[in-house]
């Protein structure tokens, strides 16, 4: 680390949110060329700082110096302005539009004349000279994800940012995409740009950074030490404040009769292409199924198939009942519970209280239900019983759910699933997004159930997660069951080629 | 001069948007009330701009519409239908179903209970007691098969509800405008004759003879139904399984599918319900004020509906309260000009009511450079 300049220095940032301080005195500097990873838990804080970096809060106290130079910005205009570019969790795109169309977007220049051809040249050269491989007259919404984030980190460098911070840019990566991320990382990085890379899993920040900046509830607890040397139980010890257990106590399983039968399911997904090809899957009480894949081939639909939130063709029993092409309701009252993969856009009511999203499966049923009507006593008396139970951190049970970070709307959704006593649990990228405290319980939460009889189906892109917590897992690729094998003992090597689909790598053994 | 990012404006502070984590209890009430505030003075400058006194015409306005009891029963009287299309479009739009074919439903519903006694469905000289609770069943129904077409058309179709109703107002005001020039027709003029007595809705003048104070007062039957339809349209809501639902669908579509709720079912009730009021709005102008079917027998009340529903933020008891500052606002605006200015002055409110809603999602600051 010869190159010492600073490029953003941020002294004793106060940012105060009603009921809590985001940001208490933070001090956060960034060298030029460096990745420098800000890590913490969800709620931390770290969002919170860079917003205020971009230009979208404004911080009650402290002060903001760009290349040496204090800065006071009012928006996000500003700070590009100064060579600040924020890629943000969720895209800003026009799926509709193509990647020139969007890159230009809001920018004064074409002013009237939008010579498409002449920009989409510079756009293409730009591309190359930055090593992003992305076709500027595609439309955005032919792109995967990992070529849309190009698209925001083009964007950014078009409009000559040469700082870029980037929130959870992995959040939404396969694991090939995110190698190719961290490669277009340090090739900025060598040309001079730098980089705040915003984070709470641990294995990518010791991949990429080079400094690590750790907050805990919005204080600095390690500040700027070098990522060289640094172990996962020190970085995590420094984001929970105590010991994380690494490894989950399981015991062997007792698996039961068969809960959950798929046989011959085909299903089609919002596009109208083959999303499923003729499943066959068994769970039993008692055990969990991890089913395994790279994002994209079909999980997501099986797990909706089941749920009956999406229609299909073929056989889905569970415990001797057809829930196939079912709505939902046929489901709930079978025992199938569902932890969604969109836990906002699905799994809750965001406007509504933290007492009604509680009461979402329940609420057509005795106690709470009483005829037509409902008891609103019971329902509050139960849902302040599982805030406390389930540990929802929440001012009240009359808080809006939006309002809840992302691990205590999990646990919520966790809390009103499990109350329902399901006899299968589908349980959709259940840890995507949160912090290792909330991922610990999530796993206890789902074990325990595990040992209580229920059957689980579990869908997720992280092989680690499943390997740690299934008893089998099914491999799914381009809509078909690629294989299933057991989990203890499985070859990390041989699932990865049956998740890519290379041939002669598995058997279909339901 | 360039425009964009390298824009320096000359002004020392910049106005900035932040989002709200939480909304503070009392702002959607005081931001309401501050917006009809800034309509009033907005329209206060109008009245000025065409030659008027804006302090004397809202004084004017207070005063004649509740100066005496006498007005304030004619004020509670324009309020009435209000409240009851108030609720209308407040329950529709709970669920995001923009129904805004109130003033559609409000004539159907208008008809039906005219039918009860011009087809005539009962025979002449019977009594109110039997007469006036199918008039209001026929009002409800007739109303309610009117909201119900756009509704199924939704829930089975996916047709914008929006475009139907709106389509379906024109439908409704025609159909009534066929039967006063042809079958109801009085003497070749466009109203039916007046109806008996017996199917007048009581009001309080009627009460005259045991308390003299109730003289004149031309309060009726329909200001309690109202008032009882509030309080129910509240209860459901918050209070059975069925409310839960709408809120739930109204909040997240997508999170009630999950939850097993059965939307299309869901549409076409709330629609059922939603014309059934706007229906009940039709039947006490008809049977407490008019007393006859008649042609234009809504000066809108139907879209004012919509007005009132936003003003009142679609909670059904603000409805009560939202509707009778517009009855006066109507009663008392005709004193100042039959038309023009009071319904420019609902606009103005209306308008202003839905800007201020973003005082509620941001909080503005001014922040220097």
């Amino acid at each position: 680390m010869t190159e010492t300049t600073l490029a953003v220095e941020m002294r004793g940032i106060v940012k105060r949110f009603p009921g809590l301080v985001a940001n208490d005195h933070v001090d956060f500097d960034l060298r030029q060329g460096e990745v420098h990873a800000l890590l913490g838990e969800n709620g931390a804080g770290k969002s919170t700082l860079m917003n205020i970096l971009a230009g979208l809060y404004h911080a009650d106290e402290g002060e903001i110096l760009v290349d040496g130079a204090p800065v006071r910005f009012v928006s996000p205009r500003d700070a590009i302005a100064a060579g600040l570019g924020m890629i943000h969790q969720h895209f800003t795109l026009v799926p509709s539009l193509t990647v020139t169309e969007n890159i230009l977007l809001g920018l004064d220049e074409p002013r009237f004349r939008l010579d498409l051809a002449r920009y989409e040249d510079a756009i293409r050269k730009l591309a190359e000279e930055v090593g992003l491989r992305v076709d500027p007259s595609a439309k955005v919404w032919q792109l995967s994800v990992g070529e849309q984030q190009r698209v925001e980190i083009l964007k950014m460098l078009y409009r000559g940012a040469r700082i870029l911070i980037m929130d959870e840019p992995t959040a939404v990566l396969a694991p090939q995409e995110t190698e190719e991320l961290f490669r277009t990382l340090r090739g900025m990085t060598s040309r001079g740009e730098s980089i705040v890379f915003i984070s709470h899993k641990l294995d990518e920040v010791l991949a990429i950074a080079d400094r690590i900046t750790v907050l805990r509830r919005g204080k600095v607890t390690a500040s700027g030490t070098p990522a060289a040397g640094k172990t996962k139980p020190d970085l995590a010890r420094l984001m929970v404040g105590r010991e994380v257990l690494e490894s989950i106590e399981k015991v062997p399983s007792v698996p039961g009769a068969v809960v959950l039968e798929l046989d011959g399911v085909s299903a089609v997904n919002d596009k109208g292409l083959a999303a499923l090809r003729d499943v066959a899957l068994q769970v039993r009480s008692g055990e969990i199924v991890g089913l395994a894949g790279v994002a994209g081939n079909g999980q997501s639909e099986l797990a909706q198939v089941v749920t009956g939130l999406r229609p299909c063709h073929g056989r889905i029993h569970v415990q001797g009942r057809d829930v196939a092409n079912r709505p939902a309701i046929v489901a709930i009252e079978s025992g199938v519970a569902h932890v969604p993969e969109d836990r906002n856009g699905t799994g809750s009511a965001p406007n509504l209280s933290v007492a009604d999203n509680m009461i979402m499966k329940s609420y057509r049923l005795p106690p709470i239900a009483n005829g037509w009507f409902l008891n609103v006593v019971i329902a509050r008396q139960r849902a302040e019983e599982l805030k406390a139970e389930y540990e929802v951190a929440a001012p009240t049970i009359d808080t809006q759910a939006r309002l809840l970070s992302g691990g205590n709307l999990q646990r919520l959704i966790f809390a009103r699933e499990i109350t329902s006593e399901p006899k299968l649990i589908v349980a959709v990228q259940p840890t995507r997004g949160l912090d290792v405290g909330a991922i610990e319980t999530v796993h206890r939460l789902l074990l325990a159930q595990r040992a209580a009889g229920t059957a689980i189906l579990l869908v997720s892109e992280d092989l680690d997660e499943i390997l740690a917590l299934a008893d089998r897992v099914a491999v799914i690729y381009e809509g078909r069951i690629a294989g299933v094998v057991d989990a203890e003992g499985a070859d990390v090597h041989e699932l990865g080629l049956m998740m890519t689909g290379t041939p002669g790598h598995g058997s279909a053994v339901a | 001069m360039t425009i964009g990012t390298s824009r320096r404006p000359a002004l020392p502070f910049a106005i900035t948007a932040e989002r709200r984590l939480e909304t503070p209890r009392l702002l959607p009430l005081t931001t309401t009330l501050g917006a009809v505030g800034v309509a009033l003075v907005i329209s206060g400058f109008l009245i000025l701009l065409i030659g008027g006194d804006p302090i004397a015409s809202f004084g004017h306005i207070i005063v004649s519409a509740f100066g005496s009891v006498g007005v304030l029963s004619d004020t509670l009287v324009k309020a009435t239908p209000l409240i009851f299309t108030g609720l209308a479009c407040a329950l529709a739009f709970r669920m995001r179903l923009w129904n805004i074919g109130a003033e559609g439903q409000f004539y159907l519903g208008a008809w039906g209970a005219s039918l009860i006694v011009l087809a005539p469905v009962v025979p002449p000289g019977t009594p109110g007691i039997v007469t006036i609770p199918l008039m209001v069943l026929a009002g409800l129904v007739a109303g309610a098969v009117w909201g119900f077409i756009a509704g199924w058309l939704r829930a089975r179709f996916n047709v914008n509800e929006i475009i139907t109703t709106l389509m379906l107002n024109y439908i409704a005001i025609l159909w009534v405008r066929f039967w006063v020039f042809g079958p109801w027709s009085e003497g070749g003029f466009q109203l039916s004759r007046q109806f008996p007595k017996e199917a007048w809705l009581p009001r309080l003048t009627d009460l005259s003879s045991v308390l003299t104070v109730f003289s004149g007062l031309t309060v009726h039957l329909g200001l309690a139904f109202g008032i009882v339809a509030a309080i129910l349209v509240w209860f459901v809501l918050k209070r059975t399984r069925k409310g839960y639902e709408i809120r739930l669908i109204g909040d997240n579509p997508q999170a009630a599918n999950y939850a097993g709720v059965n939307i299309r079912r869901n549409i076409m009730l709330v629609m059922l319900a939603s014309g059934g009021l706007a229906g009940l709005a039709g039947m006490a102008e008809v049977g407490g004020v008019v007393h006859r079917m008649q042609d234009a027998i809504s000066p809108g009340y139907g879209f004012t509906g919509v007005i009132i529903a936003y003003l009142a933020k679609f909670n059904p008891l603000y409805v009560v309260f939202a509707a009778i500052a517009f009855g006066a606002l109507i009663l008392a605006g005709r004193e100042i000009q039959p038309a023009g200015i009071p319904s420019m002055i609902q606009g103005v409110i209306l308008f202003c009511v839905i800007a201020s809603d973003v005082l509620l999602r941001y909080k503005i600051r001014l922040v220097r450079r």
